[in-house]
């Protein structure tokens, strides 16, 4: 094994000096490959057909902003009822009362098992299977639900997880308090348990920006379209990707900063450690 | 009548058998210290008499009412014990009044405004009006102990437990809270002690009860038992207590 490092160290580079060279080779590639693209590529297609400024101006002009609304109005929606719905389920899932546990386990792994789509192809044949069904608050209900449904099973997990890293002195304070069992839950163990998991429940929160793009799977009205929804239909109508595109930039704007603040929460969280 | 009556009390864990038949009782306004080597039960007894842990067998009588019974109002009767951790635990999401109040508006319903009343007159109690509005992170060990002492006194208990209370305190810190504990039982609170520290026992209990592997060796007024055992487990504890090249670990 002493045979390679002999022969390297006989050319006289330390291993600092080796891990620099090598670095340097890494960016000459680099920069030729972009070079190469640079060249090679029809730049003038490129534009026409993903950032043509016509067609950016055409996309706001016809409810580019309404539809990141919509996204976000469908975001906040789903995230309550995941919060809730998680919550229960983690407080289920930790319950002395077993048939509670059997059936947050069930709901847990079929959820997290099952491709979100699926749920989602199967909320745009509900009507068709159940003559009459209604849920209320068109398009916001069924929306709501579809997106809530899969992201409680997701965030039941993290919830799960905050509420076992509260210490065991936490509880036995409140009850030693006279606190009942539920109240002690509410007011000293979710309060410290949602900290801790403030982080990962952002990240969730990313995800379902993200996953209300399968929205358009339902069916929705023009009006009810979110972002993605909105991009594809013009995107369509022109016959040119620019409108997509955009709307997938305005998904970076929701995003982004949530990554940022996930990275400044778990800092934070780190240091207070 | 006794304040406390605990009556063939048994605690297991799994095969380990921890309390093997505990009797003893605490009357109004006494102060009861147990000391006994680490392992030997203590804490648990401690927890016992509010019930954070079932024993499996025996029972706990506060004021007459049986409170191992399962008709017991069990969170009626916590609420009038109160119980002092080693590690304090207190509420990090709370600050100091809120921590003192938090019980008070939710278990016994009183309003905030004589909650914080009641909250200020303990933490004035215990030294820490100035610090009303920190949160626990920001205070020391022996403040948080006291803020945890006032907390547990701002539901009026009838009985106070302490479960070492000094025993994850820098030695400097050690004083203050002792002053506070010593200055409850001058008060005339029931206090029922479990402690390391012999020189608070001897000055301030009433009652000194020596523990070993579950059972109560002997117990009487704190010159008998620490100033003169009569068994030999007593003594040889006392011996590596009061020993200070041989401390006790905990
Ligand atoms: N929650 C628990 N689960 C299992 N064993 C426990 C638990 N609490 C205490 N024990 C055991 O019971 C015995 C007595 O513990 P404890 O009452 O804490 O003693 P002490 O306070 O006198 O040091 C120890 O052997 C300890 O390991
Ligand atoms: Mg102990």
């Amino acid at each position: 094994m002493s045979a390679p490092i002999d022969t390297v160290e006989r050319k006289g580079l330390s291993p600092r000096q080796r891990a620099q060279r090598s670095r340097w080779i890494q960016y000459a590639i680099l920069i030729a490959l972009v070079l190469v693209a640079a060249f090679t590529a029809d730049w003038a297609q490129i534009v026409s057909v993903f950032f043509k400024p016509q067609y950016i101006k055409a996309a706001f002009e016809d409810g580019l902003m309404q539809a990141l609304v919509k996204t976000l109005e469908y975001t906040a929606g789903a995230f309550v009822i995941g919060l809730l719905g998680g919550t229960l389920l983690a407080l289920m899932r930790l319950s002395s009362v077993g048939p509670y546990r059997w059936i947050a386990t069930a709901y847990i792994e079929f959820f997290r098992g099952l491709p979100a789509i699926v749920v989602f192809i199967a909320f745009s044949l509900l009507p068709l299977a159940f003559e009459g069904l209604t849920i209320p608050l068109d398009p916001y209900g069924v929306v709501w639900l579809a997106l809530g449904i899969v992201a409680a099973a997701y965030m039941a997990e993290v919830i799960r997880a905050g509420i076992q890293a509260v210490p065991k002195g936490q509880i036995e304070a409140a009850r030693s308090l006279g606190m009942p069992f539920g109240l002690a839950t509410r007011k000293i163990v979710l309060p410290q348990a949602f900290r801790i998991v403030l982080p990962p429940l952002t990240n969730d929160l990313i995800l379902l920006v993200k996953d209300s793009s399968l929205v358009f799977i339902i069916g929705t009205s023009a009006e009810a379209y979110e972002l993605t929804g909105f991009g594809r239909d013009l995107a369509n109508t022109y016959a040119n990707l620019t409108p997509l595109v955009t709307a997938g930039f305005c998904y970076l704007i929701i995003t982004l900063p949530l990554g940022i603040l996930v990275r400044r929460l778990e800092a934070k969280a780190a240091r207070a450690r | 009548m006794a304040l406390v009556e605990i009556k063939n009390l048994h605690k297991s864990f799994g095969t380990n058998h921890v309390l093997r038949g505990i009797d003893f009782t605490v009357e109004q306004r006494e102060v009861v210290c147990v000391i006994g080597p680490s392992g030997s039960g203590k804490s648990t007894l401690l927890r016992c008499v509010n019930l954070l842990e079932v024993p499996e067998e025996g029972q706990v009588i506060v004021r007459g009412e049986d409170i191992t019974d399962r008709d017991c109002h069990l969170d009626a009767a916590r609420s009038q014990i109160g119980m002092v951790f080693q590690q304090f635990n207190l509420f990090p999401h709370l600050n100091v009044l809120a921590n003192c109040t938090v019980a008070q508006t939710t278990v016994l319903k009183r309003g905030s405004a004589e909650a914080e009343k009641i909250a200020r007159a303990n933490l004035d109690r215990v030294g820490l009006n100035d610090k009303v509005l920190a949160y626990p992170m920001q205070l020391s060990g022996g403040q948080q102990q006291r803020v945890a002492i006032a907390r547990a006194l701002s539901m009026d208990p009838q009985l106070m437990l302490f479960d070492e209370p000094t025993s994850a305190l820098d030695p400097e810190l050690v004083g203050d809270v002792l002053t506070v504990m010593r200055k409850l039982a001058l008060d005339g609170m029931t206090m029922l002690v479990v402690t390391h520290e012999m020189a608070f026992a001897r000055e301030v209990a009433d009652r000194v009860v020596f523990m070993d592997a579950g059972v109560i060796v002997e117990q009487g007024p704190p010159a008998e038992v620490i100033g003169n055992p009569q068994h030999n487990r007593t003594r040889n504890f006392l011996a590596r207590v009061l020993n200070p090249t041989h401390v006790e670990p905990t």
